[in-house]
């Protein structure tokens, strides 16, 4: 039987301020989220910031290809990143392409977390038969490298933002179930569930709405990494040319295109949207290490 | 524990039937491998001829029965586009990335932990915070980026190492290596750099992890109480603790760097397997696909059940879990 914890000081506060206090005492963190904000603004108001669409073929001008930052186009408007293979001025391009990597990375973490988090909860809260065989399937799953199957998938499933998704999911969905599953079962064997339990509420009921939410810190953890893990996996898939298509570019494809101007010195067409990409996921991972040591109980001061 | 071994070697079997009918179906869902066979000039009835000599105008259950038959006698299969036997094929590749691999696997282990132990030893320090940083960066940027840079960095502005290709190499009992000439030495630098920074991370993270959460314990307090220096305390305890799940961790990551190594290859166009299923899936190659995806799958069949047996027979706990599972299942 657990004896009643002793009641922290911090009691009196809610647990959401008590986080955020402990998130502000780090300074890094701080201008990590901030920057990370940041980026989403520039991501979503890309059509409005922007002088072209890259997108759109026809308004790209070949003779503005492989321009070097600084130079003033056709068009009237100077490309301060410079210009690609194809005319699209950079700066567009990298923020449209950012676009592209946040939608991709938080669509796939979103679904992964869902089907994940219900699969894992359902094995860990149901045992028997059905947890032996989701667990058997997502075990042997993990067992597999997660670029190997996207790379699978990606080049069965063809170009196009939701056969990436799908294929992002399918390869990290199985780190959320088989999170959520190992929570799952340590709430399991708590006396609030079975209290729960021998109310008239529904089996469903209590496993999502009372269990599920005990399961979600160390779920958050996970989420955090894996949406940094498919941005960076959406770039790879990108970059070796079984991402998005060659019509919208993300970062990925466009790091890829300048890959071969980088030898002859034309740096801008490779390293601008690189050090775009670097900026996104590097600051998403420092916010997500902070989370995660503050969630961590065996790091609790 | 016999049977256990042989339980485990019967599921082995079924996961790898299960996998290769969904690879199979999976690869040959992929484009229409006709077009690469032939050029698209060729009269109609050549081409059916072709068809025919390939089994395509089969079902597809029939071209998987053929497909098992075969593998059966050990053949997977002749390869569209090097039209050579797909095993020999990927077995003439295999020794490149191999060697790019240990290279990269041994060397981050051996800067890796000791790093990491000093990052969990003194977590406050500014050297342990510059580690960390540099860690948070080879975990979150992607690999072909860091191979990108430094090609930027020591090919185009230094000049100092080349850009791709495998060098020199000399012939050992008929493999080709690079890692015994000085050229091939230089030419392994830069993709075994790429390859290892992200396990190089990993082994920091893990090992200041560990480290971290240990020198919390009454072990290193007894330790310490029992006048040892830091450094023996280290080296000792703390060293011995965290090497149980490194050494884990550094047999599955051996594998997954071989899945990683398809990144690197292509950038340094490093004739590797990892080059060779991109090319493959390019090309529309299935036989090399289909290949590929079950060597690799079986690796990572042994892998995982090496590991399994190994545990069960090394600790006592997870024996007895075992035995109580069985008689949970009777009683039931």
């Amino acid at each position: 039987m657990n004896a009643p914890a002793t009641l922290p000081d911090s009691a009196s506060r809610s647990p959401l301020r008590v986080f955020l206090g402990e998130f502000m005492e780090s300074r890094v963190s701080v201008v990590a989220v901030i920057v990370l904000m940041l980026v989403i603004l520039l991501a979503a108001a890309a059509p409005l910031i922007t002088p072209q669409n890259p997108y759109d073929l026809a308004s790209l001008v070949l003779s503005d290809a492989r321009r070097p930052p600084g130079y003033v186009g056709s068009k009237g408007f100077s490309h301060w990143l410079g210009t690609d293979a194809q005319g699209r001025d950079l700066y567009s391009a990298i923020l449209y392409g950012l676009r592209i990597s946040l939608q991709v990375g938080l669509m796939a973490g979103a679904i992964a977390f869902s089907l994940g988090a219900a699969l894992g909860t359902l094995a860990g809260f149901m045992g028997g038969r059905v947890e032996t065989v989701i667990m058997r399937i997502i075990d042997l799953q993990l067992s597999f490298p997660a670029i190997l199957l996207a790379l699978v998938l990606a080049a069965m499933l063809g170009q196009g933002k939701w056969q990436l998704i799908a294929a992002l999911v399918t390869a990290q969905y199985a780190y959320f179930a088989r999170t959520a599953h190992g929570a799952a079962t340590a709430e399991r064997s708590k006396d609030y569930v079975e209290a729960a339990l021998s109310t008239p509420l529904s089996l469903g009921r209590v496993a999502f709405r009372h269990v599920l939410p005990n399961c979600l810190p160390p779920l958050i953890v996970v989420a955090t990494v894996q949406i940094a893990n498919s941005i960076a996996l959406e770039a790879t898939l990108s970059f070796l040319g079984l991402g998005m298509p060659v019509s919208e570019p993300s970062l990925g494809m466009l790091i890829a295109n300048g890959f071969q101007y980088m030898l002859s010195g034309r740096y801008w067409i490779s390293i601008y949207p690189g050090v775009a990409l670097i900026v996104l996921i590097v600051v998403i991972n420092l916010v997500g290490d902070q989370i995660r040591d503050q969630l961590n109980p065996r790091l609790k001061r | 524990m016999l049977a256990f071994i042989l339980q485990r070697l019967m599921q082995a079997f079924v996961v790898m039937m299960v996998i290769s009918a969904l690879v199979f179906t999976g690869v040959y869902a992929v484009g229409n491998p006709i077009d690469v066979l032939i050029s698209p000039d060729v009269t109609q009835q050549i081409r059916e001829q072709t068809i025919k000599a390939y089994g395509f105008d089969q079902p597809l259950w029939r071209q998987y029965l053929t497909f098992l038959q075969r593998l059966a006698t050990g053949d997977f299969g002749r390869s569209f586009v090097y039209n050579m036997p797909v095993l020999s094929l990927i077995l003439s590749r295999l020794p490149a990335t191999l060697e790019i691999t240990l290279a990269a696997v041994l060397g981050a282990t051996f800067i890796g932990v000791p790093l990491g132990i000093y990052a969990g030893y003194a977590p406050d320090s500014f050297a342990a915070k510059f580690i960390m940083t540099v860690s948070v960066l080879g975990f979150s940027v992607p690999t072909f980026w860091i191979g990108l840079l430094l090609i930027f960095t020591f090919a185009v502005n230094l000049g100092v190492l080349p850009a791709g290709g495998r060098g020199d190499t000399v012939s050992v009992l008929g493999v080709e290596w690079s890692f015994l000439t000085l050229n091939g030495l230089t030419h392994m630098f830069l993709p075994s750099l790429n390859l290892a920074l992200f396990k190089l991370s990993l082994m920091i993270r893990l090992s200041r992890a560990g480290t971290r959460e240990i020198m919390l314990t009454d072990t290193v307090r007894f330790a310490r109480a029992s006048g040892q220096s830091e450094a023996t305390i280290l080296r000792q305890h703390v060293l011995r603790l965290i090497a149980i799940p490194l050494v884990t961790v550094f047999g599955l990551e051996f594998g997954s760097t071989l899945a990683f190594a398809v990144v690197t290859e292509t950038i340094f166009s490093w004739p590797g397997v990892g080059k060779l299923i991109i090319d493959s899936i390019s090309t529309l190659d299935r036989p090399v696909m289909v290949a590929y995806l079950m060597l690799v799958a079986l690796l990572f069949i042994i892998i995982n059940m090496t590991v399994d047996i190994a545990y069960v027979a090394l600790d006592p706990r997870l024996r007895a879990r075992k035995t109580d599972r069985k008689t949970d299942a009777k009683t039931a």
